[in-house]
């Protein structure tokens, strides 16, 4: 195979491309800006240990079952820190929102890193909807019987039905973890290529 | 075990839950104390000094 014939594979111009957009030392930079050294920009990372902790216990729980979380000590602590990791997750989310949205995050050509957090804060509001359907108790009975009124009326019930926990277990373990882990890991790797959001500039010469 | 079941019973969890009624807001005291400690989160972590933020500046 020729130098040409190499340079032209589709897995030789990706390689590239990926190289040039991210390379290691930016993927895992050893120093971040010194504007980096506030607690306000701890609640990223800090959504993302309380995703891992959500995926890691919704393995368990899938791997033992209903049956399992609703019957045994250990069961009911494992479904509890599945739980409590959801709170952990959307109190870290919400500040980080707050925060990013004080800083206009957007800023310098980082719309996609924005809309990339805007998306998957709503799979993630889906994701623990769902989970609440799919709890298997009488609670998840009573919140699906409310929800399905609203989503009807939507005209998403065709297609979504609340009452159906076969569908809703589905939406719940596959497809909005997949949609929800995805879109996390194309935001960090976009705020790796465009970095962290520098604050405001101080306006000089501002007369009081 | 016993001491933690007696911690649990501080906090009654049968009971029907408490909800606040303002205009058309209506929201349960539980959610309203999320919002809350979010809110005073956030402001800490824009007030609370960094650790080792100084030394940092020092540095550069």
């Amino acid at each position: 195979m020729s130098t040409t014939e190499i340079e032209r594979q589709w897995t030789t111009r990706l390689r590239k491309r990926a190289a040039g957009k991210l390379p290691p030392e930016k993927l895992l930079p050893d120093t971040q800006p010194a504007y980096v050294s506030s607690w306000i920009y701890v609640f990223g990372v800090t959504t993302l240990a309380a995703l891992s902790l959500v995926i890691l216990t919704g393995f368990i729980l899938s791997i033992r079952g209903p049956q399992w979380w609703h019957s045994s000590s250990i069961g009911h602590f494992v479904n509890s820190m599945h739980l409590w990791s959801v709170e952990i997750f959307f109190f870290a989310m919400i500040v980080h929102l707050w925060g990013k949205f004080f800083m206009a995050a957007w800023r310098g050509g980082r719309t996609a890193t924005w809309m990339t957090g805007v998306v998957t804060f709503l799979a993630s509001v889906g994701a623990a909807f769902t989970g609440y359907v799919s709890q298997t108790n009488f609670d998840s009975q009573w919140i699906s019987t409310q929800a399905k009124d609203g989503i009807n009326a939507t005209g998403a019930g065709s297609i979504f039905n609340v009452l159906n926990l076969g569908q809703m277990l589905m939406w719940h373990i596959v497809l909005l973890p997949l949609a929800a882990v995805l879109l996390t890991a194309v935001h960090v790797l976009l705020v790796r290529i465009k970095g962290v959001v520098p604050p405001f500039e101080e306006k000089t010469g501002a007369t009081k | 075990m016993a001491f933690l079941w007696s911690l649990a019973a501080f906090i009654p969890l049968d009971n029907y839950g408490h909800y606040i009624h303002w205009g058309v807001i209506n929201i349960s005291v539980a959610n309203f104390i999320v919002v809350v400690l979010m809110i005073m989160t956030f402001v800490a972590a824009l007030l609370l000094p960094f650790p080792g933020r100084n030394r940092r500046k020092g540095n550069q």
